[in-house]
């Protein structure tokens, strides 16, 4: 059997397994190919049935929560297929659309802040152990005062951490499994996965691709990328992410209002993900929290990977407002400064130096400068496929452009693009259902990458 | 000092809420303005109190209130002081230098970890015992391992811990699910075993007196009690996680301080790769404590019993609720398992162990029963008798030394405290001082 179909038949089993050695790559940035020094193992099929009879087996049982994902988490699959890619063309220049990940480099004022922060740990005034798990005082004080300032959020509000994809999982180990959810149709994954994780859910329906009791609210063109509310059922939890991963949408104060309006009538907790708020450019809100009574419905999670290039160095935010009370009236912050104490030890103190610098005028300021860069890629990729006749949302408010390929399968559309083109985006039904039928493609990279990038879209396309 | 001010200074609870009343269920809506109809989870309504070291600075807090110009030596919470060495340090700040270039900028890296380091650490500390690169997870740390072993496990094992121990594993238990109802009169979870280990047992618990749980949590070289089990202990250990079919979780965080030649892996002993799970940290090795960098092992050979290998799941927890250590201090870690870095952090392991025989050696004059101190850098002081939150707050009082209630680690605990070693040479010798005069 050829490696490549021994591939593709294991491309739908779960996660990435180390058991063939990995493959790493050497970035080599002489060629105008984004290739990040990741090591990528590709995936064996596991079951083998006259191995597990021989072998010892523990009489644990594996967590069925777990058994109920269908396949690996979205982007190592991504990465997968791109590895495999490279395989079959060694001298491809692959060129990345697809993971979200930033690639240009942080502001020389925000590294020295963290140098500064690493040389101080060799001596003894600048030696720090232990941090408070809820992030470093003036680090808080500086997120309050830049994201939240006459929002009424505090300080104290707000808990620091090692990015937005850890704290959701945190965030559901506060709700527990008895909680039901709703989330958007498409989104960011790490929702459905860590409620699946956690117990909160059915079995996955293959019919309708959607895990039981999780409820849906599909989010498309016609709708505006907002759900109908009248016909969302109620949940104890809504994920909501805005501007959107991977539509792009930024909902209006009017849809945010109607949503917290939702969230109220129903005792309902939002879980509103803020992780590309710098990136809107007209008057959408930035936070839930401009929103009145948010704080009494919402909890708002937010990260610098997108704004610092922070995908590598790791911190983030959540805000629990004091207001956030469970049915008993006992406050919800209570409970996740509970989990942020035992499950976590804090972000690292050196992330958090650099994040501090980043809230400096000067940090901010050359944050900014970045964030338009990958505006201005973004812009580039829109003009690129509306010149091409497709149709294609977000691209305005976030660097995610949403492509349209009416009737067609998204994996499909995918694999055509890296075989064709050697450009690696993400299928949409990877965000789920509504997904299907679209392509995500990201607007990080260096700039002659997303023009050449744009040069054989036009190729393929026209 | 205000409590805001004293919260940039230490780990601390949500201070905001120790004032607020929960509220009774009949006046919830109406008296605290609106709230969510989205119940509690029940598991952490099980949790008595706060994590026990936030309770610790809490109580550090209060008696700095109450004394504001009490000198205060803490030994209390385990929290590295020594700076670390340079080279290290060197390479992380290189490395963020490098983050403002093209060449050396990175962005997301594996969720499992920089292979670069993954493969240091196979062979600085699993060398001929067959673990292999990717067996290893790179992590921020052991606490948050424990947290996601557990997220793997799920709410449908029982578990048994040493008792005492590191109230990780018991909370984290109790958190997903695992633990049952407290039993207020022992104080002990129902469904948790809980192996006692004290000097009458020589630390290790007596097996045949061990029900069958599905995961065993076993520490070692021990905190709270600093002992190190001997290889005739593990094989036993491993020999019983085989005949029940359980799996080990075994924390190897202090392994870099024993002296004496016990095991430093539990894959030292043969057979462990089929059921056992390690994890370590860089906390208290390299005093990255707040640079926040751990691992944990999981074998191939680990198996679910229906053949699924365990490290299958682990990956798929670790790439959806976790997205890597962050670049840098996994540059520091690389930069530790040098041979420059590694010889420099063992000379700091030294001085925290030369601070250990100190203490020891003034409990001993005070014809106290003291265990620990030899393979690890914590001292269990027995006070006969006594409730250890008493002495504790005791002590606290009347020589201003933080130090840590046995009953924190566990029912066996009482009549226990528990002194870190960690601290600079001055202030050691100062707590010994006071020590020796107050007790």
């Amino acid at each position: 059997m050829s490696l490549m179909n021994n591939l593709s038949t294991s491309m739908i089993s779960s996660s990435s397994s180390p058991f063939l050695a990995p493959i790493s790559f050497n970035s080599s940035r002489t060629q105008s190919v984004t290739v990040p020094p990741k090591s990528i193992s590709l995936v064996k099929c596991v079951s083998t049935p006259q191995e597990q009879q021989t072998a010892y087996k523990t009489k644990v049982s594996r967590n069925a929560n777990i058994a109920k994902l269908q396949a690996g988490y979205l982007f190592p699959e991504v990465a997968r297929r791109r590895a495999a890619h490279l395989l079959k063309y060694p001298n491809a220049q692959v060129i990345s659309l697809g993971i979200g990940d930033t690639t240009e480099p942080i502001p020389d004022v925000i590294t020295s802040a963290m140098a500064k922060r690493s040389h101080g740990l060799s001596t003894l005034e600048g030696y720090s152990g232990y941090g408070a798990e809820q992030g470093e005082k003036a680090l808080r004080a500086a997120l309050a005062s830049t994201f939240y300032g006459n929002l009424g959020i505090e300080e104290d509000d707000i808990f620091v951490s090692d990015g937005a994809k850890c704290d959701i999982s945190r965030l559901q180990v506060v709700f527990g499994s008895n909680v039901t959810m709703a989330v958007q149709d498409p989104s960011y994954p790490a929702y459905v996965d860590s409620s699946v994780i956690m117990g909160q859910t059915g079995q996955f329906q293959k019919d309708v691709e959607k895990y039981a009791n999780i409820e849906y609210m599909r989010c498309t063109p016609e709708n505006g990328f907002f759900p109908d509310l009248s016909t969302v059922a109620r949940t104890d939890i809504i994920f909501f992410c805005s501007p959107n991963n991977p539509t792009g949408a930024a909902a209006t104060r009017d849809q945010l209002t109607r949503l917290v309006k939702f969230a109220k009538d129903n005792g309902s907790i939002i879980v509103y993900d803020s992780a590309y708020a710098l990136y809107i450019s007209d008057d959408k809100p930035r936070s839930i929290f401009e929103i009145p009574g948010a704080k009494e419905v919402a909890i708002e999670t937010a990260s610098f990977s997108k704004y610092a290039g922070f995908t590598g160095v790791r911190l983030g935010w959540t805000v629990v407002p004091k207001q956030l009370l469970f049915s008993d009236g006992f406050p919800v912050a209570k409970d996740f400064n509970r989990i942020v104490c035992t499950c976590f030890n804090g972000a690292s103190n050196i992330s958090q130096a650099g994040g501090l610098a980043c809230l400096s005028p000067e940090g901010f300021e050359a944050m900014q400068e970045v964030i338009g860069f990958y505006k201005e890629n973004t812009k580039i990729i829109v003009e690129t496929f509306n010149s091409l006749g497709f149709k294609v949302y977000g691209g305005q408010n976030a660097p995610y452009v949403w492509v349209h390929f009416p009737g067609r399968n998204s994996w499909d559309v995918f694999s055509e693009i890296l075989e064709k083109t050697h450009i690696v985006t993400t299928p949409g039904s990877g965000f789920g259902p509504g997904g299907e039928g679209f392509v995500r493609v990201s607007a990080f990279g260096h700039r002659e990458n997303v023009l050449e990038a744009c040069r054989r879209f036009k190729q393929l396309y026209n | 000092m205000s409590y805001s001010q004293f919260l940039s200074h230490v780990c601390m609870p949500h201070a905001v809420f120790l004032q607020l009343k929960t509220s009774s269920k009949s006046n919830a809506g109406s008296r605290l303005g609106h709230c969510s109809k989205v119940p509690r989870n029940v598991n952490l309504e099980k949790l008595r109190s706060g994590y026990l070291f936030p309770e610790i600075s809490r109580h550090e807090f209060e008696h700095l209130q109450k004394n504001p110009n009490a000198s205060l030596i803490r030994l209390g919470i385990g929290d590295t002081t020594h700076p670390i060495p340079d080279t290290i340090t060197q390479a992380m700040a290189e490395h963020v230098r490098g983050l403002s270039t093209i060449q050396g900028y990175r962005g997301y890296g594996a969720e499992q970890g920089n292979m670069a380091l993954r493969k240091a650490i196979a062979g600085k500390f699993y060398q001929d015992m067959g673990i292999k690169a990717d067996e290893i997870f790179v992590s921020d740390g052991a606490q948050c391992d424990i947290s996601r072993l557990q997220l793997l496990l799920g709410p449908n094992v029982t578990v048994a811990v040493q008792d005492p121990s590191f109230p990780a594993y018991i909370d984290s238990s109790v958190v997903v699910g695992q633990a049952g109802e407290l039993e207020e009169e022992t104080g002990k979870y129902r469904n948790i075993t809980y192996m006692n280990c004290g000097p009458e047992n020589n630390f290790f618990p007596d097996l045949s007196t061990i029900p069958r749980t599905n995961v065993i949590f076993f520490c070692s070289p021990n905190n709270p009690t600093g002992h190190a089990a001997s290889w005739q202990q593990l094989k036993q250990l491993v020999e019983f996680a085989k005949a029940n079919g359980s799996i080990i979780v075994y924390d190897s965080a202090y392994a870099a301080y024993i002296r004496d030649g016990s095991p430093r892996s539990i894959f030292e002993i043969p057979g462990a790769k089929e059921v056992a799970i390690e994890i370590s940290s860089f906390s208290k090795f390299a005093g990255f404590t707040g640079v926040r960098l751990g691992w944990t092992v999981v074998p191939e050979e680990l198996k679910y019993s229906n053949g699924f290998p365990v490290i299958k799941d682990f990956n798929r927890i670790v790439c959806t609720c976790f997205n890597g250590a962050s670049n840098i201090a996994q540059a520091g870690g690389l930069a530790c398992l040098s041979t420059h870095g590694y010889q420099a952090l063992h000379n700091v392991i030294d001085y925290y162990m030369e601070n250990a025989k100190i203490l020891v050696d003034g409990f001993e004059s005070l014809d106290l029963n003291v265990y620990g101190g030899k393979n690890a850098p914590y001292i269990w002081v027995h006070f006969p008798g006594s409730n250890s939150w008493n002495v504790f707050r005791e002590i606290l009082e009347k020589t201003n030394i933080v130090t840590v209630p046995g009953r924190g680690f566990g029912p066996a605990g009482e009549e226990y405290i528990r002194i870190s070693a960690f601290g600079q040479r001055e202030h050691i010798l100062e707590a010994s001082r006071r020590l020796k005069v107050y007790l």
